[in-house]
């Protein structure tokens, strides 16, 4: 339990620092940055506090918020995808979730992907509704959402097969 | 009152689901104002420590670069000197008004709508906020918060941001502002249609704010058309300074500013 405990905390930190000092200097192509941390939402484990978990994620948002000085737009998106998050939990891995014995590591791929994808797809879509804010702009806030999302699910997957630690 | 609580501590996920989201919109709204994002901002001791410690790693990838962009400024410097005789003494950047303080940039972005940079310089340097900030090049943009170490500066790539600027051929003033969307061009408001104006016109400050002295170089004309009224010019302009890519810069400091602001309040 502590280890896990351990490995949240330094997931959290470690995340919003990759987000922060690497992943928005990139602007590839001039303004797609991934938004990397939301990784820890997604990778959050499924057994949890659903209190403590939602405050975590609206934490998150706010520290990358404060770095990047994007007033509350990281905030509102990871929160919002740390509450609707058991819905799609259910849409993707099905009957696993229903005996909370999911374990991200041991997914198959395809569900995986299609986990992330949502997920991140929503995250992205709602950060930059609210970046953007204008609803003349539903073009851009598209263009932004779509290119983003394919580079941070790209990185999120890259990144969580590269920790997972399989043990067969 | 019992079924209200009840309510609530059934819904206890929802009702803090809703209070957070909240929370973070009041904080977005906020910061789509001018001057109102006053908590969550990075010229705080936490991430101005943060983004310093590694800015020491990132710092050498453009020495190359920087190197070129100082030798540029020191001879244009030395010409100035050697031809100090032949200058007129009016120059508004030679009176002493104007202090300069050269600052390190410790955050940069240009990628969204709202962009805001963080440098190395604050209250202890007697920075305050409506400074402005430039490089050798041009401007860069205007001291919004400052903290004890650190301060955030509005880039004029940002929605809000609102410059006073001058064409240099004419003398017509007008107002710099951004559509958000290109980091390189800007866009000049309010110049009247009668003014005659051409492509690669330069465009600079106009001085008639406190913030900037007169003179300092923004851009140059790349288009223009006429607004929907068709009575003033909106003019695309390119700007002298690559924002994509700053690490010095100097915080412009005016000395005179109380005695202007005591001058505007008994105007008013």
């Amino acid at each position: 339990m502590n280890n896990l405990v351990f490995i949240n905390i330094s997931r959290f930190v470690g995340l919003v620092l990759l987000q922060v000092i690497v992943c928005n200097n990139i602007n590839f192509l001039g303004y797609i940055n991934p938004n990397i941390y939301v990784l820890f939402v997604l990778l959050y484990p499924v057994a949890n506090n659903r209190l403590l978990f939602i405050f975590l994620s609206f934490l998150l948002g706010l520290s990358v918020d404060m770095f990047l000085d994007s007033g509350g737009t990281h905030a509102a998106a990871s929160v919002t995808i740390a509450y609707i998050r058991p819905l799609f939990l259910k849409f993707s891995f099905g009957a696993i979730y229903e005996y909370h014995a999911v374990k991200f590591s041991k997914t198959d791929l395809t569900q995986r992907l299609i986990y992330f994808l949502i997920l991140i797809f929503i995250h992205h879509f709602i950060l930059f509704s609210l970046v953007v804010f204008d609803q003349n702009e539903l073009l851009l806030i598209f263009k932004h959402t779509f290119y983003s999302s394919m580079f941070t699910l790209l990185l999120c997957l890259l990144l969580s097969s590269l920790f997972s630690n399989k043990e067969k | 009152m019992q079924q209200l609580f009840n309510f609530f501590i059934r819904n206890k996920t929802f009702v803090l689901f809703l209070l957070l989201l909240s929370c973070a919109l009041s904080l977005t709204i906020r910061s789509h104002e001018y001057h109102r994002s006053k908590f969550i901002h990075s010229s705080n001791q936490i991430t101005g420590s943060i983004y310093g410690a590694f800015h020491g790693i990132t710092q050498y990838f453009n020495l190359k670069k920087e190197n070129k962009l100082l030798l540029e400024e020191n001879s244009q410097l030395k010409i100035l000197v050697f031809n100090r005789g032949n200058l007129p003494k009016t120059d508004s950047l030679l009176e002493s008004t104007y202090n300069l303080l050269s600052s390190q940039v410790y955050k940069n972005s240009f990628a969204v709508p709202n962009n805001y940079l963080t440098l190395n310089k604050g209250q202890n340097d007697l920075i305050k906020e409506e400074d402005g900030v430039i490089t050798s090049k041009g401007i860069v943009g205007i001291i919004d918060k400052t903290s004890k170490n650190y301060s955030r500066v509005l880039s004029i790539l940002n929605t809000n941001s609102r410059v006073n600027v001058k064409l240099k051929k004419t003398n017509h003033f007008g107002i710099l502002s951004w559509d958000g969307k290109s980091p390189e061009i800007t866009q000049l408001k309010d110049v009247q249609d009668l003014v005659k104006i051409a492509v690669g016109d330069t465009v600079v400050t106009s001085g008639y704010s406190s913030t900037f002295p007169a003179n300092i170089p923004v851009g140059s004309i790349k288009s223009y058309r006429l607004n929907d009224t068709e009575d003033l010019y909106i003019i695309d302009i390119k700007l002298f300074n690559d924002m994509t890519n700053l690490e010095h810069v100097y915080i412009v400091k005016n000395t005179d500013i109380n005695e202007l602001k005591a001058l505007n309040i008994s105007d008013e």
